[in-house]
This record gives structure tokens, C-alpha cells and sequence, in this order.
């Protein structure tokens, strides 16, 4: 019973990390891009990682903090930029293709010992090097706080004081998202994902709204990155293809096209996923499952139905949580 | 833009159709409907002026066309010398499959590049411009296989055709005091565009959950939100049921009756006859003959490249069965 209790808090601590924050917002970001927009974003990592290092290297050269969150949000903007201007005159596959590969490029880049001085190659950032200026901003005292069944210190790497601020930008966002999505602005992004050349036919400039839409959400990519890192490292491994499709997967279970769907989505999506690890990992390590699924196995079987998931959700409830069914109600496409 | 006349040139349009199967300068008389409006009155009379002969120029011409050239591969699908179309007339573009009417169009709407060519709208060139860009000089299509934006409500496919709307400028978007106004004034517009077309029930379903000619006409109102000069139309009656012709085709006579330029690609020979007051014929790529429809379905030229020697026959009729009609008709096309 204490071992299940203790899945229990573990699994509901997962709905409020930093980390499902990060992913909450980096798919706030996504389904700017696919759920309004109808543009299929396939690196967003790529985005993270680059807000990442954008934060980190400008915080270790010596920047005040929100100045390193300013250039973490130009390089979302910059990256979306470089991706944006040549593909989007493209059919929508195009963009698939190459944000896949450029986020990969910065990935390898990132762990190349090319530029080891600024990004650390393979190994990444330490944490420490980067996030006094953050810590440096709390407002919390010393000490630790218990909140029913949750404890963190106050102020630190794991600490109330990310979570706040995490939570916090979400909030943001999702108010920013609710805002222009509601306006005339984001009618034109929703016409654009239903057919880009009735738009067109209708006088307004497809190519700049679509442009708009990757930088927006690229720069919500980017600083959903900050947030990813904030608690931890800058590990280049860490943001790779597989970060994409947890995000994607967030995104679609959720709910695409819906304003708190991504939350929703990252919310479930991490307290599952917890849930299902040290889940199987206890029933592992105490009945007989252990000689079926050793617990050295459990990442890997969890990652293999993460993908799983992804796949029944795109079959079988391909609107998510929060998406409205009648939407569906005929063939797109 | 009153509703009631356009109802008027439905309900004549109607009967006309009811009649008995009428010879091709019945239907050109039963065409020449006065239209009600002085610039399409205007647009009639000049155009009985001039000549009927490929690239003959028109007293007003809205828009002008020079040596417009389209190569896909080897194959030439679009090589129009000299065209020029009439302010506040109905034009017709036909053409057998193939012709390159569609290819044309795309091309004056921006929606394909030419080899080589020069247009002009109201004046001001066209060439080079992006399909917005047209759309926004006042020249609005549609599409031959109707785009209605399924997952917006048919009041938001309405809306969003609105132009200059502020909220539609991303710093702005977010207050929405900035774009209520417009909002507000625009609603009131399409709600009317809408009861014209009798879709103003459906306004707050889906787009999606329209039926084929429901879209068409949703389409073409939408077009009419821009406030366009000259409205393109591409197959208007392509997958419609032949009882919403007669009202699609009643509508396209009140934009030219309120004094919009009307051009348009059909296959519907009918309709061609009814409501254009001038035709253009394309086969392989250019223009064979262009002039009054009455004049325009004699011409040798036009029957044979596009409406086959046998097109006042009537396939339906069961004196077709007769072998020796039939033999008669075989005959004839031999000796062609």
C-alpha cells in the first residue's frame, strides 16, 4: 500500500513539474503551428534546444536574466525564420522535411566539439553555470514548503520557486494563444490550415500569416526550452526527435485547435507516463512480471507505448481530449 | 444590391428553362433579358458594336491580355494573342477539355506564372502579381472545385473574406476594441450577402456540412465580400444539381446587373447561351472565335473544335434510336 501511495504522489508531482510545464508550452507553440495553422512542424526540439542555448551560453557570458531570455527568444524567432522563408511557398511536406532535419542539425552541432567552448559539445551546459541569475530572482524565502503530499525547497534547481515561474509563462501563453486565435488574425490561420489558396483567392498574404504563425510558435518552442532546462541541464541528447513526438503527442491528446488542450494534454501525458514506469518497475521488482519485463526494460517498453498511444490517438480520437467532435463530423481533405 | 431583383431574373430564368428544347437564336434572344442596370445596359450596347472576330477590342475593356504563353514540358497549354474583356458584361470563356481555359484563368488570377505575357486590370498591370495581390486590385475567383473552408462556420467563411480588417494585423489582434467596429459592420454585410443566397439559416454551421451547391453559392457570396469589380468564376455550374442552376445562374446575372464584370469558364452550353452577352472560345490553347453567343455557336469553327457537329441533337431523344436517323447522322459525320 506505501508502495502504491508513493506511485500516487510521484505520478500527481509529474502534473506540476517544470518539465511538463516546458512541454505545455513548447506544444502551445505546436499547435500554433499545426492546430491554427495547419503547419506541420516536425523539429520542434529543435526550437527547445535552441532557446536553450540561446539562455544559457548569453547567461554565462554574463547576461541579466531577462536579457537571456530575450535572446533565447530571437533565436526561436531567427531559426523560424531561416526554415520559414524558404519552405513555406512549398507544399506543407516540405516544411515536415526540413524542420525534422534542421532540428537533428542543431542537435549535432550543438553536441559537435566545433563549437565545445560556447555549448559544451556532447556533454551540455551544467546546470549550476547558468541558473544563478534565475534563482537570484525569487521572491520566496529560505527554506522548504510541504504542500499535502508534495515537499521541494523554496528556491533551487527542483525547487516552488521554477514551478511558479514555469507555470507562470504558461499562463501567459495561454492567454496570448486564447487572445489571437479568438481575433480575425487567427480566423485567417484557421482558413489558411483549411485551404490556403481559398485564402489566397480572398486577397490576403498566406505567406506572411504562415510566417508569423512558425515565428510565434517557434518562440514559444524556444522558451518552453528555457523552462525544460532551467531544473536541469542543457544535454543536447536530451532534445532530440524523441522530445518532438513527446510534444506532438501532448499536443494531440490534448486536443490541437483548443486553447488548453496542450495543458490538459502535457498533464496527463507525464502523470501517465510516470504513473506507468515506477508502476511497472514496482511490479517489476515485486511479483512475478519481473521475469517477463526486467526493470532495466521499463524505459523502453514505456517509450515503446508512448509511440503506441500516439498512433491509437491519431486513429481513433484524432481531435483529442478537448476537440470537438462535429469538427471531424466530415472529411478534411 | 437588393435582393428582390435578383429573385426577378431567377424566377424569368426558370421559365425560360421550363420551356421546349429552343434553337440556339431562341435561347440568344431569351438571353437578351435587359439588363437593369446602366452600366450593363452600357456594356450591351457597346458590345453589339464590335466585331466578332478573335481579339477584336472592346469600346471599355476592363481587362486586356497580351500574348499570354503557358508551356508544360513540350506541350503549349495556354498562347492567347489578344484578348480584351468588357466592363459590365457577362463573358463566357468554353472550350472543349483540355483547352487551356482553366490554365488561362489561373494565370490572370495569379495562380500560375506564364512563360511570357502581359495583362492589365482597370489599367494597371497585373502581371507578376501574387493571387492576393489580384484579389486585392478587385478581380476575386473561385474555384472549379469549390474550396469552402470546412472547419470555419459559413458566417466565418463570410468574415474572413472581409478586406482591410485591423484585427486581421497580428499587433492589433489581440485588442479587440481595435476591430470590433469592422467586425460588427461586416456581420451586418455578410447576413445580408447570406439571405440573398438563402444560406443565412446556415450561418453558424460548419462550412463542411454544406451540400456540394450550397458551397458553390457559398463560394461565389463570399467572392461578393471582397466588394470586387470583376468576378471570376470557374465552372460555376461544375456538380450542380440542374434545380440550383437555375438560381446560380440567376445570381450571375445580378452581379452583372449590378454592375460587376462577370467572366467565366463553363462546359454547360446552356447556361453559355442563356446568360453570357459575349463568348470566348478556346481550343488547344488559343482563341478560335470570340463574339455574341448567337453568332459564336454558328461560327464552323466553334462547332467543330468544341461542340461536335451534332449539338442541337438532343441525345436523350428516343428518335435516336430510329437506325435510319441514325445511319443519317453516321453519314454526315463521314463525310466531314
Amino acid at each position: 500500500m506505501d508502495e502504491f501511495l508513493r506511485i500516487l504522489t510521484q505520478s500527481l508531482a509529474e502534473l506540476i513539474a517544470p518539465t511538463t510545464a516546458a512541454y505545455a508550452l513548447a506544444a502551445i507553440g505546436l499547435n500554433l503551428h499545426f492546430g491554427y495553422t495547419g503547419l506541420l512542424n516536425m523539429g520542434q526540439a529543435g526550437f527547445m534546444l535552441l532557446g536553450a542555448y540561446g539562455f544559457g551560453i548569453a547567461t554565462i557570458a554574463g547576461a541579466p536574466f531577462f536579457l537571456a531570455l530575450l535572446v533565447a527568444l530571437v533565436a526561436g524567432l531567427i531559426f523560424a525564420l531561416l526554415l520559414g522563408i524558404p519552405t513555406l511557398q512549398l507544399r506543407g511536406d516540405y516544411l515536415a522535411i526540413v524542420t525534422i532535419s534542421a532540428a537533428e542539425i542543431i542537435r549535432w552541432i550543438g553536441r559537435s566539439t566545433w563549437l565545445q567552448e560556447w555549448t559544451g559539445g556532447a556533454s551540455g551546459l551544467q546546470g549550476r553555470n547558468y541558473k544563478g541569475t534565475f534563482q537570484d530572482l525569487s521572491p520566496l524565502p529560505d527554506g522548504r514548503t510541504v504542500i499535502g503530499p508534495l515537499e521541494y525547497i523554496n528556491t533551487g534547481s527542483d525547487s516552488w520557486w521554477t514551478r511558479i515561474f514555469a507555470w507562470g509563462v504558461v499562463a501567459l501563453a495561454l492567454l496570448f494563444v486564447w487572445l489571437v486565435t479568438r481575433s480575425p488574425w487567427g480566423r485567417v490561420l484557421k482558413g489558411i490550415r483549411e485551404d490556403e489558396d481559398a485564402v489566397r483567392a480572398l486577397g490576403k498574404n498566406v505567406y506572411s500569416y504562415k510566417l508569423q504563425s512558425l515565428v510565434l510558435g517557434g518562440m514559444l518552442g524556444a522558451l518552453g526550452g528555457v523552462l525544460y532546462v532551467l531544473p536541469i541541464t542543457i544535454a543536447p541528447d536530451a532534445m532530440g526527435r524523441t522530445m518532438t513526438f513527446f510534444v506532438w503527442t501532448v499536443l494531440l491528446l490534448g486536443g490541437a485547435a483548443t486553447v488548453f488542450g496542450p495543458v490538459l494534454g502535457a498533464m496527463i501525458f507525464f502523470g501517465a507516463y510516470m504513473f506507468m514506469r515506477t508502476g511497472m518497475r514496482a511490479l517489476s521488482e515485486n511479483t512475478g512480471v519481473g521475469d517477463v519485463i526486467s526493470t532495466t526494460n521499463v524505459e523502453q517498453i514505456g517509450g515503446m507505448l508512448v509511440g503506441i498511444t500516439l498512433m491509437l490517438l491519431v486513429i481513433f480520437r484524432p481531435q483529442g481530449i478537448l476537440g470537438n467532435k462535429k469538427e471531424l463530423a466530415f472529411n478534411v481533405r | 444590391m437588393s435582393a428582390d431583383m435578383s429573385e426577378e431574373t431567377t424566377s424569368g430564368q426558370a421559365h425560360d428553362a421550363a420551356g421546349p428544347p429552343e434553337s440556339v437564336v431562341d435561347a440568344a434572344a431569351a438571353a437578351a433579358v435587359a439588363p437593369t442596370s446602366a452600366v450593363a445596359a452600357e456594356a450591351r450596347d457597346d458590345l453589339s458594336q464590335v466585331e466578332p472576330v478573335v481579339g477584336a477590342p472592346k469600346p471599355d475593356a476592363i481587362l486586356v491580355a497580351d500574348d499570354v504563353v503557358r508551356r508544360f514540358g513540350g506541350m503549349t497549354a495556354v498562347d492567347v494573342e489578344h484578348l480584351e474583356v468588357q466592363r459590365g458584361a457577362i463573358t463566357a470563356l468554353i472550350g472543349p477539355n483540355g483547352a487551356g481555359k482553366t490554365t488561362f484563368f489561373n494565370l490572370l488570377t495569379g495562380f500560375d506564372t506564364p512563360e511570357s505575357g502581359r495583362w492589365s486590370f482597370e489599367g494597371k498591370s497585373l502581371a507578376g502579381k501574387s493571387g492576393a495581390r489580384v484579389a486585392q486590385s478587385g478581380m476575386v475567383r473561385t474555384f472549379q472545385l469549390t474550396k469552402a473552408l470546412s472547419r470555419l462556420t459559413v458566417l466565418q467563411n463570410m468574415l474572413l473574406a472581409s478586406p482591410k480588417n485591423p484585427g486581421e494585423r497580428f499587433w492589433l489582434s489581440w485588442l479587440p476594441f481595435t476591430w470590433q467596429a469592422h467586425e460588427k459592420e461586416a456581420t451586418e454585410k455578410a447576413m445580408e450577402i447570406l439571405a440573398r443566397f438563402k444560406l443565412d439559416a446556415k450561418a453558424d454551421d460548419f462550412a463542411g456540412s454544406l451540400s456540394g451547391g450550397q458551397r458553390k453559392l457559398l463560394e461565389m457570396a463570399r467572392a461578393l465580400m471582397t466588394d470586387p469589380t470583376m468576378i471570376m468564376l470557374d465552372e460555376p455550374m461544375a456538380g450542380v444539381n440542374p434545380a440550383l442552376v437555375q438560381s446560380l445562374l440567376g445570381h450571375v446575372q445580378a452581379l452583372r446587373d449590378e454592375g460587376m464584370t462577370v467572366l467565366f469558364v463553363e462546359h454547360d452550353m446552356h447556361a453559355v447561351r442563356h446568360i453570357s452577352d459575349w463568348v470566348v472560345v478556346m481550343a488547344e490553347g488559343r482563341i478560335v472565335a470570340e463574339g455574341p453567343p448567337a453568332t459564336v455557336m454558328q461560327d464552323q469553327a466553334v462547332v467543330d473544335a468544341y461542340l461536335g457537329a451534332h449539338h442541337d441533337t438532343d441525345l436523350g431523344d428516343d428518335s435516336l434510336l430510329d437506325p435510319e436517323i441514325l445511319a443519317r447522322l453516321e453519314a454526315e459525320e463521314e463525310k466531314r
